[in-house]
């Protein structure tokens, strides 16, 4: 989870099984028949569909209730396919409209149920961007930032996004289609403490959250690990948890008079 | 009426065909001499189609870098304050430097 908050994406590397795999790219290429936004997850998809056996797998189920909880509700979900030589790599952008909400986030399942090469184009993100307050494609103007991440992958493979994370499908410079399935989530539950926090106080959690990515100016470094301190306090509920004294240097308002 | 063309082709007089290559870089600091943490391009003449996600590593490692290799500085992101009760909104990046080259299209 420390993870996820400081780069805002949860990466799960050939966790669907084969058979799923060669199965889904009949039934996306078929078409997922469409769900009403907001229907709770346990009413959207019929038992027994790709869909619902997708989102059973362990891994994949035990993610989803870490970052949204028990029965979130879907919020869309598509196909995209991206055919041989074909489209244009799709602007940088954040989904949806901009999202600013600071106490509640959704999140983007994203699957690759085949081998994603870099020639195949698969989804460009940018880690750590994810707090940044910008709308949809205003962000198209980024072609590449130090430290992106363009998404090779073995098949099976799922991805989380936090609903704010820069990202866009790549070019397909190769010879076959490539195929991705995607899902949004709503948390109907407030999110806090709901992964397993045995391990909450693990001096890897603080260098997690410590991240630094590449690409962030040295100023707004700064201020990209103050939100995050404030994702983190909120998701656990420790309001003195801190980095580098960053929130509680520019929070200090003494009220007692000198003596 | 016929207008007749005034001003002969590039071809037919030797003149350059001139086009803009852009390259934008994103700095780390306001400094033109601070290292390069994004940067895109685009191509007046055509020739090539720079896209979202082409490359991961810089085409320069400060934007003095580009300015020694012959691009033109022609824009520079100004300075903004935060406005009152933004200041630690992170959102786009504040440091953009535009860059121009001057090509000739024919050659």
């Amino acid at each position: 989870m420390a993870r996820f908050v400081a780069s805002g994406s949860l990466r799960l590397d050939a966790v669907v099984p084969a058979e799923m795999n060669a199965e889904a790219l009949h039934v996306l290429a078929d078409g997922v028949p469409s769900v009403p936004c907001g229907t709770p997850l346990s009413r959207a998809y019929t038992p027994g569909s790709f869909a619902h056996r997708l989102l059973e797998l362990p891994q994949v189920a035990g993610a989803l209730s870490s970052l949204v909880g028990p029965e979130p509700d879907v919020d869309h979900h598509a196909v995209h396919i991206r055919e041989p030589h074909g489209g244009e790599a799709q602007p940088l952008h954040a989904d949806a409209i901009i999202d600013v909400r600071t106490d509640a986030f959704d999140v983007q399942l994203m699957y690759y149920p085949q081998q994603v090469t870099l020639e195949m184009g698969g989804t460009l993100s940018v880690p750590g961007s994810h707090l940044r307050r910008t709308n949809e494609t205003d962000t198209g103007r980024y072609q590449n930032l130090r430290g992106q991440d363009r998404l090779v992958c073995p098949a099976g493979t799922v991805v989380f996004l936090h609903h704010g994370l820069w990202h866009g499908g790549r070019r397909n410079d190769s010879d076959i289609p490539r195929y991705m399935f995607k899902i949004r989530f709503n948390p109907t539950v407030r999110q806090r403490l709901l992964w397993d926090v045995t391990d909450l106080h693990d001096p890897r959690v603080r260098r997690e959250l410590d991240a630094h990515f590449p690409w962030y100016e040295q100023a707004g470094g700064r201020l990209e690990r103050y939100n995050r301190v404030l994702l983190w306090r909120e998701v656990t509920g420790d309001e003195g948890f801190d980095l580098d004294h960053w929130v509680t240097r520019v929070a200090n308002r003494p009220e007692g008079d000198a003596a | 009426m016929t207008v007749g063309r005034t001003t002969p082709a590039p071809q037919e007089t030797g003149t350059p065909a001139l086009r803009q290559r852009v390259l934008v870089l994103y700095l780390s600091t306001s400094a033109l001499d601070s290292p390069v943490i994004g940067w895109s391009r685009y191509d007046g003449t055509g020739r090539t189609s720079p896209t979202t996600g082409d490359s991961d590593e810089p085409p320069y490692e400060t934007g003095v870098a580009a300015l020694c290799d012959g691009w033109r500085l022609i824009q520079a992101a100004q300075l903004i304050p935060s406005g009152s009760g933004s200041e630690y909104d992170v959102s786009f990046l504040k440091h953009e430097f535009f860059f121009e080259q001057l090509v000739d299209s024919r050659v």
